[in-house]
């Protein structure tokens, strides 16, 4: 018999009951919550005179809605402008002083983005189900747990009763082999197989990123490239368990200590897929292969290497797509063929739950030292994933790094990557942004998102236009010339 | 939730693959902390010529006459055609929500995207998969006969055209018992306390460091 994945041991370890119908109940021990998708789930258990099951299973913090200046975020909530955002902010705090619910407010340091949050206090660890009311939550598998998004009458569902009605997804496994050329980072490996398999390529599986390229990576690059499983379509994107991963883990404030501890890792050291598991589907990659990526189009499967160039719908493969690439170029206000360096930008966004961890600052920083944010950009910000990683980041000097080169250095949020707050773009405009999604009106109505990694945006601040990180690494940042195409 | 068993009604066509989640209701309007009135938002970039913002009047606002909800000739549509991957992108329940508050009941598509797929069911709204070269007829149909509409029976799990064919769809049996019944999965859920119970003190026992009172117990 074939062994098992490590999917399917996170499985069977969380099943709680099988109806004859193929629908599985689930155990969660973990529901993160913010103010977007919770309202309605705490209103409906009040509805229905519910109590939660288990509150220590359950962790909130605001991000999406807060704003990320240091002036209003100096007036707590009373700095959130809108008044439509400041209820739904007020009412996660409500919810959950009443509920009984641990609750990160909006100035507390340990407040951020969830999916930063959640990893940073060891409230994820290997081995857990993790659910929370966005599709972002696919970034905790990065640890070896079953995390996926929900819909709010689920996260109502998991507050009342601890599980989820599931259905066992399918098994596969993305390898990527090999070394990563010098100034390709994790984000380039998740848009280019993003890129291969396409946003449907992971529909009804969960995806299991593997090969010697996953293990060099950090626990950042690992939650950088689970984060982007759901933009391939996977709600589920999982790493097996390393020295990495509890090097990571350890001394996290929600981790386990002493005894446990080691009960705990001897057990973590389990959740791995067998040698000899069975994938229904495996796509393999090679490391040598990937170059920068860029989004050119409104999907993330629209997404080329630095030195391609956008595709002409004429060449695609059927009329869907055709149309699709049609509409894309329309919107994004890109002629066919046109080659990626020649994209003028607007704005640039570093920061969001797939780069916004401090490996992620370091890496824009390490371009932005010394150099400045070209004229044409009228707006390039960092905006950390929480208050602790803009500490860190405030004690390493990277802080200074940018803002001497011209960034706006911002307070912890969502921010930009979806710009429920004020930080949004204008119709028309062009932004190079380590966010997860360049859909139609995203970041802001009208606006035109590029995604990238976090060196590639810095690199992309400097010049005004996409460059090669690569060849900015090395001091040879050729970006006086002008694009010779006006985008 | 609303009861489904059978649909008799106009289909409206949205020609595009991988509608997100994004398109069909944009972000300003996920500020409610309702679960209902999103449908007047429904496809809202798509529908007005402005940008919306949320409580806005919308009667005043400047319609985009070349999108297809606007066409006088699917007014009251209660079925939705579209293309592969629908419902991609986010996990937002006001999707389906703002679909359902529109009079969507029914959405066919070759494919949906997982986390919608399960919110949409949650809603009272029946998605139906069918075969891209079905499709591809069925949109070629809806074009070329105005008030073309579809009879869509959950029970006996088929779709039958004006000319009377029939195309049958598979659903999952949970799924199809909740719809048809209205059912909350949570009273269901609730049944099986005693399971979950039992689950709980084991996984307690096996894996303390889950359980944060059992976890500071042992440390402190």
């Amino acid at each position: 018999m074939a062994g098992q994945t490590l999917y399917d041991k996170l499985w069977s370890q969380h099943l709680v009951k099988e109806r004859d119908d193929g629908t599985a109940l689930i155990y969660i021990d973990r529901q993160l919550l913010h103010e977007v998708t919770s309202p309605q789930a705490f209103e409906g258990l009040r509805l229905a005179n519910r109590r939660p099951w288990r509150l220590d299973a359950n962790l909130a913090t605001p991000d999406h809605n807060v704003p990320t200046t240091v002036i209003e975020r100096a007036e707590g909530n009373a700095g959130i402008k809108d008044p439509v955002s400041l209820i739904q902010v007020q009412t996660l705090d409500d919810n959950c002083e009443s509920f009984g619910i641990e609750e990160f407010r909006i100035n507390d340091a340990r407040q951020g983005i969830v999916h930063v949050v959640g990893p940073e206090q060891g409230a994820t660890l290997p081995g857990m189900t993790v659910v929370c009311g966005d599709s972002h939550t696919a970034t905790h598998g990065a640890f070896a747990a079953i995390a996926h998004g929900i819909g709010t009458s689920e996260v109502e569902h998991v507050l009342a009763t601890q599980c989820l009605l599931a259905q066992k997804m399918k098994n596969m496994q993305v390898r990527v082999e090999g070394t990563l050329g010098t100034g390709v980072t994790a984000k380039d490996i998740v848009l280019a197989i993003i890129g291969r398999i396409g946003t449907a390529g992971g529909t009804g599986y969960a995806i299991e990123f593997a090969g010697s390229a996953i293990r060099e990576l950090s626990m950042e690059g690992r939650m950088t490239v689970c984060n982007m499983a759901i933009e391939a379509g996977a709600r589920v994107g999982l790493i097996g368990v390393d020295d990495t991963t509890i090097d990571y883990l350890r001394e996290r404030p929600f981790a386990p200590q002493g005894d446990q501890w080691e009960a705990a890792v001897a057990e973590w050291r389990e959740l791995v897929s067998d040698a000899d598991a069975d994938f229904d589907k495996v796509v393999e990659i090679a490391a040598e292969d990937i170059e920068p990526q860029v989004s050119w189009g409104t999907s993330p499967e629209m997404v080329t290497g630095i030195s391609g160039e956008v595709p002409d719908p004429a060449e695609a493969p059927d009329d869907t797509t055709k149309g699709s690439y049609s509409r894309a170029l329309e919107y994004m206000g890109l002629a066919a063929k046109q080659k990626i360096t020649d994209i003028r930008l607007d704005k640039v966004f570093i920061g969001s739950c797939t780069n916004s961890r401090i490996e992620d600052l370091r890496a824009a920083a390490k371009v932005a030292k010394g150099r400045k944010v070209a004229d044409s950009i009228m707006l390039a910000m960092v905006v950390p994933g929480s208050g602790l990683v803009k500490r860190q980041a405030e004690a390493e000097g990277l802080d200074k790094i940018f803002t001497e080169a011209g960034f706006e250095w911002r307070e912890p949020g969502c921010s930009m990557c979806l710009a429920m707050n004020a930080d949004k773009l204008g119709a028309g405009e062009h932004c190079a942004s380590t966010s997860n999604r360049n859909f139609e009106g995203r970041q802001g109505f009208g606006g035109r998102t590029h995604l990238v990694g976090p060196a590639m945006a810095a690199a992309a601040a400097i010049a005004g236009h996409f460059v090669d990180v690569r060849q900015f690494a090395a001091g040879n940042d050729s970006h006086h010339d002008t694009p010779s195409q006006e985008a | 939730m609303n009861k489904f068993v059978r649909q008799q009604g106009l289909v409206a066509p949205l020609d595009r693959a991988n509608v997100d989640t994004d398109l069909i209701i944009p972000k300003q309007f996920l500020k409610s902390i309702k679960r209902t009135g999103f449908g007047v938002n429904l496809f809202d970039a798509l529908r007005y010529m402005d940008e919306g913002y949320p409580g806005q009047d919308v009667s005043t606002r400047p319609l985009n006459p070349d999108f297809v909800l606007n066409q006088p000739r699917y007014e009251g549509a209660s079925v939705l055609l579209t293309r592969r991957n629908f419902g991609c992108g986010s996990s937002r329940e006001h999707a389906p929500w703002a679909l359902e508050d529109f009079g969507f009941r029914v959405v066919i598509a070759p494919s949906f995207a997982d986390i919608f797929y399960n919110n949409a069911f949650k809603n009272g709204i029946l998605l139906v998969t069918l075969e891209e070269d079905v499709i591809e007829r069925l949109f070629q149909e809806v074009e070329a006969n105005e008030g073309y509409r579809l009879d869509v029976d959950l029970e006996n799990q088929r779709v039958t055209t004006p000319s009377g064919e029939i195309l049958e769809f598979d659903v999952d049996a949970f799924r199809k018992h909740c719809l048809l019944n209205g059912l909350d999965d949570i009273g269901i859920t609730l049944q099986d306390e005693e399971a979950i119970r039992e689950f709980e003190a084991k996984h307690r026992a096996a894996r303390p460091w889950l359980f944060r009172e059992t976890a500071k117990a042992a440390t402190s």
